[in-house]
């Protein structure tokens, strides 16, 4: 008999309290205004960057040398007479692939000592009193400034681009992961201890699944940074390398293949990036602000 | 295994000459002033007082969450020490994972147990199943309605086996007809689980409907002001709220608070 006045008045209130079934025509009406913004956006998009494209060909066919100087300057069709050449050289891919392997090895390494360093910084008062006066002196130094000591660190000028990567994404990485340590609801904490979680369970049941949308956000910036840095190093001291291709572009007067580097230098970055935020999301099925926040 | 199977031995609490005090020096605040209370094995107690007069810190206790400054808080006859799965907590606002789905939030005790992934799995939907969130297993929390959230928090809970069960005005964020709802339901699984509940809240109906004792508070530092048995008949049911007896008791209660 009490068994069903639970049921009974559990049934009621499902019932009238059950959100998500209704969910499903709501979101449905959603996704199709989320289509036409999506459309719109690509017009607007595709409207901006012609005529931007546009003015670059007026300019650089006409040489105008108001203020800026167009004389030298490879016009759009140019550029792309010079794509068909360059994915035809196997120089080319051999640039783009040791570019990524620095990628691959600098932010990876960054990306494991961040997140486990900003997770000891943010949980432990010890690792913060010993960790943080150090890493704030480093951290405003940029990562180009890093230069000259990592070709007198490293034996070999790869292992100093590494270094440099490295660099470049550690920060962002760490700080990211410190504030989401730290922003976690102190809680969610207590409630794993009083479930009977021990001090490793709430490190991984509770700090790093509760940081991670931060740690995301960071890793995501450290990719750009990471870039960024990768570059500036493989022009100064690289060999191979899309930094150097687009250097040596400059130093040969190829001026075309200066363009086409830079495009493929913002081309790897935004490829990158999104693969960091997609495996984010397929990481945290859980997380939407948007929903969180009603 | 059934939820009777579930079903752990009732834990009684005993509060000696308990004294909480919070911050030092002078801005040292004096939360509880000497608690004396002791509450029998499978007893549904409330403890009633204004808002803000240390009522969550008596919870806060018994969890082991708040160290005491002075005497000392026994579950069957052990010292509190420190916070553990045979004393559950509920609060206001759910303590859910929000990474975690309804399944995996309340499997979380049986997990940190060292259970095998199926039998807390069977374990975890057997008590979903039976509070009526069946439909629910995958759900995040951020999917579901303030009453169902509540109700997974209980069930994290209530997994583990707890002795006592602690809740700190768990119903009160939600509408009357939800609350309405989740007493009768905390009432239904206090018989069918026979533990010890201590009840915190400053509604008065809440109180008397669910409760064999009320313990009315003191503004702070919290003192027992006056505590008063329920004997009301059971199970109660919502007619029970507009029994004239219920009225009369309630209208006792009040007095007592505003005196």
């Amino acid at each position: 008999m009490i068994e069903q006045s639970v049921a009974s008045a559990l049934r009621t209130e499902v019932a009238e309290s059950a959100p998500p079934p209704e969910l499903g025509s709501a979101s449905s009406r959603a996704s199709h205004g989320a289509r036409s913004k999506l459309l719109r956006s690509f017009v607007i998009g595709g409207l901006s960057l012609s005529i931007w494209l546009g003015f670059w060909q007026l300019a650089s066919t006409y040489d105008w040398t108001f203020f800026f100087r167009f004389d030298n300057i490879p016009a759009p069709t140019e550029v792309a007479a010079a794509v068909t050449d360059l994915i035809t050289s196997p120089k080319f891919g051999s640039h783009v692939g040791n570019s990524l392997r620095r990628i691959l090895l600098g932010y990876s390494i960054a990306a494991v000592l961040a997140v486990g360093a900003g997770l000891l910084i943010g949980r432990f008062r010890l690792a913060a009193q010993a960790l943080v006066p150090p890493l704030e002196v480093l951290r405003p130094i940029p990562a180009v400034a890093w230069i000259p000591i990592a070709i007198l660190l490293f034996a070999s000028a790869e292992h100093s681009m590494i270094f440099i990567t490295f660099i470049g994404a550690f920060f962002p990485i760490l700080l990211n992961t410190i504030h989401g340590v730290e922003t976690l609801d102190r809680r969610l904490v207590s409630a794993s201890i009083s479930l009977g979680a021990g001090p490793f369970d709430v490190f991984r049941e509770v700090i790093l699944p509760g940081a991670a949308p931060s740690i995301v956000t960071g890793l995501s910036i450290g990719m750009g940074t990471s870039w960024f840095s990768l570059v500036t190093a493989e022009m100064i001291s690289g060999q191979y390398g899309i930094g150097y291709y687009t250097w040596e572009a400059y130093t040969l007067q190829n001026y075309p293949n200066i363009v086409l580097g830079m495009i493929a230098i913002g081309l790897l970055g935004m490829g990158s990036s999104f693969i960091v935020k997609w495996s984010g999301r397929k990481l945290m099925p859980w997380f939407e602000p948007a929903a969180s926040a009603t | 295994m059934s939820l009777e199977a579930l079903a752990p031995s009732a834990g009684s609490i005993a509060l000696s000459n308990v004294e909480v005090h919070f911050g030092e020096g002078r801005q040292a605040v004096r939360a509880l002033a000497g608690i004396d209370l002791r509450i029998e094995p499978g007893e549904f107690v409330s403890v009633l007082g204004p808002s803000g007069c240390g009522k969550s810190t008596i919870l806060g206790a018994i969890a082991g969450f708040m160290p005491v400054s002075a005497g000392d808080v026994r579950v069957d006859a052990q010292r509190v020490s420190a916070p553990g799965p045979d004393r559950g907590i509920v609060f206001q606002q759910h303590t859910l994972f929000p990474w975690k789905t309804v399944t995996h939030n309340v499997e979380f005790g049986l997990k940190m147990r060292g259970m095998s992934r199926s039998e807390r799995q069977k374990t975890a939907r057997e008590i979903l199943t039976h509070i009526g969130l069946g439909e629910f297993l995958n759900h995040y929390p951020h999917q579901l309605s303030g009453g169902m959230q509540q109700r997974v928090a209980l069930a994290r809970v209530l997994v583990n086996r707890p002795r006592v069960l602690l809740m700190d005005e768990p119903f009160c964020a939600l509408d009357a007809q939800t609350r309405l709802q989740m007493q009768q339901m905390l009432l239904a699984l206090w018989h069918e689980l026979h533990m010890t509940v201590v009840f915190v809240t400053h509604d008065v109906d809440e109180a008397l409907f669910l409760s064999d004792r009320v313990i009315v508070l003191t503004q702070r530092p919290a003192a027992i002001r006056h505590e008063f048995a329920v004997k009301l008949p059971r199970p109660r049911t919502h007619e029970v709220l507009t029994s004239t007896e219920f009225m009369a008791l309630k209208r006792e209660t009040l007095a007592l608070l505003l005196e």
